[in-house]
């Protein structure tokens, strides 16, 4: 990972942890990202919205290397060019995702969702000559505890309900200990008892990490409390408070006012 | 360090499976050495080299388990790697007949006096060395495995694709293996044994030794294979064969789990296929027909697949039925049965014999379901 580090090193540019600048990338000539800029600064926490196709989607893939842009400049921490290395070496940069659709591992236990996604080298002969450290058990314990999933650690992961498995894919961010998190549709699929549990949540992981959350449910933005960057067509197109962002006429017209 | 890695979190089935097959190892030889031919137990020795032959396709079905069962790698080209290592041991039992061949010569195998060849290709240099060749079982599988996974995980070719490649490399090495100008004999191959380190590889107590070592290599096998399986990593390769990109961003770079286990697999099948030839007493390129990668296949989904004791014990059923079949009236017909075999596993038995038998059994054993234990996820 060093070398990966220092080969893409070029001074500290800008600040901010997250640098996105006229980032363009089309599919088949679909323009899905044209002209993207986003910026965000280290601790902060941020929500993406937009209607379906606005690019959201893509804007994570191109974050966590699945995507290469066709322009423009994604940088990380200041200095790392993300365009320039592929998906395991950005994740151990520390950016974690978590999908859209929650993605656990269904044959393994809770607890072993866990420890896979548990911060560690990630080489081929430490993991086949893994020991768990009584450190990394008690991470492990104290995730399980913040996911409320403590209990059920020993069944399979594909017997959890969807909320559940949705928080298990954030447990599983916590144990990455990312320095950004991007959080696509947390709250898809829950409850309105569970979504509120899990606005909780996640300002509690926003206190000592940089979070990214795309999401749909507006109740659920409000209940965050954090800058808005409204998506469009592949660019931004308006940036600010919730109430000033949804006061917009623009942003009225193409998404909230449907 | 080793020994944990070996006997970490040993379960029930492993042991028993253990258990049985270090009987097997000491008890057949015995009845076969020490017992008189009229005794009930006596077992012949053309029987005990059928059993030697079974449990080496044993040691390939694990080997194949480990890449398909575990991480979702179907490889229809394991024989490719189970024939390499053959012909490994092949070209050193070659050189051990010297001047006894047919035309006599002390150095060249008879093939190529016959062929007009002048001397020794530098490629079959250092096989009259048993340690050289034993080093070379595990290489040449293993190195095939290395350069052919690097290319083909790297480039993230996987499912269906990566299969008919695998096939496709049986297919290759096939047809060069046919070819007389390689130098491994052609479409006759390597046969007419004499010795296996000084030992006649026809007499009853070497070929008791050898059931013994096929035993070992396959308690070895299994013991390697169950410390990938139960370890870290062969977590994180589970997961690759469940949720492959989701592993990527998590920090896992999948190639090279996929290319370890590959490599590691490749080898096993190479000491499975060095342990058949002289059991067999022949390696000729038929063995790298795609059929047999495909039989072996469904050896492990008769037996359950991820199990590994369940891709041994299908090896061992199928070609115990295959015997049977093809030696009676039945024989024309033994490709019917198979192809029936896999359709109907497939079907009615997804976990084969031992995921089954399993199920049934904690059924019938819980009947109640227990508070922590949904049902698993309908697949």
């Amino acid at each position: 990972m060093s070398t990966a580090l220092m080969s893409t090193s070029t001074p500290t540019l800008t600040s901010s942890l997250l640098y996105l600048d006229g980032v363009s990338v089309s599919f088949d000539g679909f323009k899905a990202i044209r002209g993207l800029s986003l910026v965000i600064a280290p601790g902060e926490m941020r929500a993406i919205i937009g209607p379906n196709g606005a690019g959201k989607t893509t804007m994570m893939d191109i974050i966590t290397g699945k995507t290469r842009p066709d322009a423009g400049t994604v940088m990380f921490g200041g200095s790392v060019d993300l365009t320039r290395l592929d998906e395991a070496a950005i994740a151990n940069l520390g950016i974690g995702r978590k999908f859209q659709k929650p993605t656990v591992f269904d044959f393994h236990t809770i607890e072993d969702n866990i420890l896979l996604a548990l911060k560690s080298k990630r080489t081929v002969r430490r993991t086949l000559f893994w020991k768990t450290a009584n450190a990394d058990q008690k991470r492990i314990d104290h995730i399980l505890g913040v996911i409320k999933l403590g209990d059920a650690r020993a069944r399979l992961a594909g017997s959890l309900s969807h909320g559940q498995k949705q928080w298990l894919e954030i447990g599983m961010l916590l144990a990455q200990d990312p320095k950004l998190l991007l959080v696509d549709e947390p709250a898809a699929g829950m409850t309105d008892g569970e979504t509120a549990e899990t606005a909780v949540l996640l300002k509690e992981i926003a206190r000592d990490h940089s979070v990214i959350v795309v999401e749909h449910d507006m109740g659920f933005i409000r209940e965050l409390g954090v800058k808005v960057t409204v998506l469009h067509e592949g660019s931004v197109l308006a940036e600010g408070p919730l109430d000033q962002v949804s006061a917009n006429e623009r942003v009225v017209e193409v998404y909230l006012g449907r | 360090m080793i020994t944990r890695f070996l006997i970490q979190g040993m379960d029930k089935r492993g042991l028993v499976f253990l258990c049985l097959i270090a009987a097997i190892a000491v008890l057949v030889p015995l009845a076969n050495l020490l017992l008189p031919p009229g005794s009930l137990f006596h077992v012949p020795t053309s029987t005990m080299s059928l059993w030697g032959k079974y449990l080496c396709y044993a040691l390939l079905a694990i080997s194949l388990d480990l890449v398909w069962g575990y991480c979702g790698i179907l490889s229809l080209g394991h024989g490719a790697f189970f024939a390499l290592g053959g012909y490994a041991m092949g070209m050193y039992l070659m050189r051990q007949i010297g001047s006894r061949g047919t035309y006599g010569n002390p150095i060249l195998p008879d093939f190529m006096v016959f062929l007009n060849w002048s001397e020794l290709p530098w490629y079959w240099y250092g096989f009259s060395s048993f340690p050289f060749a034993m080093l070379m079982v595990l290489a040449v599988p293993g190195l095939l495995a290395f350069v052919f996974g690097w290319f083909a995980f790297r480039s993230r070719v996987t499912g269906v694709y990566l299969s008919i490649i695998t096939q496709a490399l049986t297919y290759a090495l096939l047809l060069a293996f046919f070819r007389n100008d390689m130098g491994f004999g052609g479409n006759n191959g390597l046969t007419d044994f004499k010795d296996i380190l000084g030992f006649n590889v026809q007499a009853q107590t070497t070929r008791a030794a050898l059931f013994a070592m096929t035993c070992i290599m396959l308690i070895a096998g299994f013991l390697i294979a169950r410390g990938i399986v139960v370890s870290k990593l062969g977590k994180v390769v589970i997961a690759i064969r469940d949720a492959e990109s989701r592993t990527r961003f998590l920090g896992y770079r999948v190639d090279r789990f996929k290319l370890f286990v590959f490599t590691v697999s490749a080898c096993m099948a190479g000491v499975a296929g060095a342990l058949y030839v002289p059991q067999v007493g022949i390696i000729n390129p038929s063995e790298f027909a795609p059929a047999n990668s495909i039989e072996t296949v469904i050896w492990v989904a008769v037996g359950g697949r991820g199990t590994l004791v369940g891709a041994a014990l299908g090896a061992v059923v199928v070609n115990y039925a295959k015997t049977v079949f093809t030696s009676g009236f039945m024989a024309p017909y033994w490709l019917f049965a198979l192809g029936a075999l896999f359709v109907l596993v497939t079907l009615f038995m997804p976990k084969g014999i031992l995921g089954t038998a399993q199920d049934w059994w904690s059924k019938r054993r819980k009947p109640e379901p227990v508070a922590t234990a949904e049902p698993a996820p309908a697949e």
